[in-house]
């Protein structure tokens, strides 16, 4: 695109799409052949997972729809019995790994998405509160955001997630084990939004547009939330879409190691660590085609992460 | 010096002590401790009787002061699940654990240091290219999935190696056992090492490739070649020399996590350690044993960060002079 200032600069369509697609954002996204495969392939498979009520072969939890006689099925082959194929092979009971691997995808996803919004929603409200008021406020909080940052994030899910086992009582366990890991998935990780957040806050308060509406009276939230936030918001985005690809992992090992979500709602790794149980009997399909969607998930999620960090530096151009 | 050495030390002694609340309440209010301690048919009577000598009914600030107490001599009470002291349980665990960290360790930085410098130097070969991209997959693989894979390709498909437990240990002392003196310990060490220590060779690599590609630009290392030095010389007496510090400082922090996922390792291997039994303790809230491990595992990390900081502020004189300043 030529965009000479002395000539007048051709009319455009000023639509939103337009402008949206010319954006340096859109340029950068359309000159990135790993950007490009990376989206696909996560859009993919959030697709496949968010519908999979319809779009599934079968439902895999609905004891009436399986067929003992389809136990074991390897992909792609017929039943011997039955003569139904399954693309990617029938696990023990009969369930067609194909659809089982859709819900699993659909209770990680949204344990991973739930545990991000939340560990957001936490790390911007304390990097902001702490960023605005500083002093002994700043300095405790961020004192505990260091504490935080010197243990590995899994160990500190895997605590809290124990801690509050503790505290609920055993009927409720495994109804509320969901939300129990979307809390310590979350609590583990607001670490490194309050940071980055404090830091854009603390630069951000002593510019003109700040002053300008503290002079006007503005409620200090208002101005928090509404001034200061949309200026940080782009490094928020790139730890948000990595932090993604971490609670994905962290939500799949806490369910591999059995302490995460319940059975009734198995998850990829929970779908791993059943089939790891049949990988000496021979049975490969059901470990392998859940342990490749959850990599390939992470991946995409994680370099999609990098190339929004790489576009949204200035710096690096 | 003594200034800041004390002021870590008060730090490092408040995050202990913040830690050992968190156990504390815990241990305190997590169920009744005296239900879990007495069956079905113990009276009203016989109950607070125990409450009694158990003394939780004093205040509840010299209930936390006995508890640190205890705790400071290791007494962390007995185990729910398994009726045995938590300390006994740990101390039997602990060897386990820590030989496969320090063998994982040694074999992440001797493995990732040979790597880094072999990619440094030789940065546009094929094989470099190899091995950068190979260590992408390696960051990306979550741990018990390459344990998982490991096991499937070395235990079931090759049959090479076993896929769980320690093999024949032999005692050492009173309590230390080792799996390293017998030819079935060493072999079941080689799978669980080589998944625990993975993460961190590639973090060691891309490491000692970062560093050295830095220092092999700096005019010193132009100077010695221009001297005429031989590149043996050049690359490991003077570049490799000047990347070792901030490599082995992140070791060394990183013994800390290897320590904290061999908790994943340890379940995938079914290696009898310690993170197995806090794994455990976890699933059936077996509390007693969850705040001694919390309590074991902060005390590894503080020390270890203490030791890192103290190390720096002894090798980097520009600490001390930004301390004067303005407070961490």
């Amino acid at each position: 695109m030529t965009s000479d200032s002395k000539t007048p600069v051709p009319p455009k369509p000023a639509g939103r799409l337009y402008r949206a697609w010319d954006s340096d954002l859109a340029y950068a996204f359309r000159t990135s052949p790993v950007a490009i495969v990376a989206t696909v392939v996560a859009l993919v498979i959030i697709f496949c997972a968010v519908f999979a009520p319809w779009l599934a072969p079968m439902n895999p939890y609905n004891p009436a729809g399986l067929n003992l006689m389809n136990g074991f099925t390897p992909p792609m082959e017929p039943n011997a019995f039955t003569g139904e194929v399954f693309v990617m092979g029938a696990d023990n009971q009969g369930r067609d790994m194909l659809s089982t691997i859709m819900y699993g995808t659909r209770t990680s996803l949204f344990v991973g998405a739930m545990a991000v919004v939340f560990a957001m929603v936490l790390g911007i409200s304390i990097g902001l509160f702490a960023g605005w008021r500083g002093g002994w406020v700043d300095s405790a909080l961020m004192r505990v955001a260091d504490v935080q940052l010197a243990f590995p994030a899994i160990l500190i899910a895997l605590l809290i997630f124990g801690i509050a086992r503790g505290f609920i009582p055993d009927n409720l366990r495994d109804q509320m084990a969901i939300w129990v890991l979307i809390v310590a998935i979350g609590l583990s990780d607001w670490v490194q939004f309050a940071r980055v957040v404090r830091g854009a806050t603390m630069v951000e308060k002593s510019k003109e547009y700040v002053q300008a509406a503290r002079v006007i009276g503005a409620h200090p939230a208002k101005i928090m939330f509404r001034h200061i936030l949309p200026n940080v918001m782009g490094p928020v985005l790139v730890i948000a879409t990595i932090s993604l690809a971490l609670a994905i992992i962290a939500e799949a090992t806490l369910s591999f190691l059995g302490v995460g979500v319940p059975p009734t709602q198995p998850s990829l790794g929970t779908l791993i660590r059943i089939g790891q149980s049949f990988l000496i009997s021979g049975e490969w399909w059901i470990l392998l085609f859940p342990a490749v969607t959850l990599l390939a998930l992470a991946l995409s999620v994680n370099l999609l992460g990098d190339w929004l960090r790489d576009a949204l530096n200035p710096r690096l151009r | 010096m003594i200034a800041f050495i004390i002021r870590r030390l008060l730090q490092s002694v408040i995050v202990m002590v913040a830690v050992a609340a968190v156990s504390f309440t815990l241990f305190r209010f997590v169920g009744d401790p005296v239900n879990s301690m007495v069956g079905q048919e113990a009276s009203i009577a016989d109950r607070e009787a125990l409450r009694d000598s158990l003394g939780l009914n004093d205040p509840i600030f010299l209930q936390f002061g006995r508890f640190i107490g205890n705790a400071a001599q290791g007494e962390f009470g007995i185990s729910y699940r398994l009726q045995m002291p938590v300390t006994e349980l740990i101390l039997q665990r602990l060897p386990a654990t820590i030989e496969l960290a320090l063998v994982s360790g040694f074999l992440a930085f001797v493995v990732g240091l040979s790597l880094g410098v072999y990619t440094a130097l030789r940065r546009r070969g094929v094989m470099s290219n190899i091995i950068m991209t190979g260590s992408l997959i390696g960051v990306s693989l979550p741990t018990f999935l390459i344990g998982v894979l490991l096991i499937w390709i070395f235990a079931v498909e090759l049959r090479w190696l076993p896929s769980n437990g320690r093999g024949d240990v032999v005692s050492i002392g009173d309590w230390w056992s080792t799996g390293l003196l017998t030819h079935s310990g060493r072999l079941a060490l080689i799978l669980p090492a080589i998944t625990l220590g993975l993460y961190q060779m590639t973090l060691i690599m891309r490491l000692v490739r970062a560093e050295m590609l830095e220092v092999l630009r700096t005019d010193y290392i132009k100077f010695a070649r221009a001297r005429g030095l031989s590149a043996r010389a050049i690359n490991f007496g003077h570049a490799l020399k000047n990347t070792l510090v901030p490599v082995i400082t992140i070791t060394g922090l990183q013994l800390g996590s290897i320590i904290a996922f061999a908790i994943i390792t340890e379940t995938v291997f079914n290696w009898p350690g310690v993170g197995a039994l806090f794994i455990n303790s976890v699933r059936f809230v077996d509390v007693p044993v969850m705040a001694a491990y919390l309590m074991m595992i902060a005390l590894v990390f503080v020390v270890i960060n203490l030791i890192v900081d103290l190390l720096y502020y002894a090798v980097d004189p520009r600490l001390r002079v930004d301390r004067a300043g303005k407070a961490h």
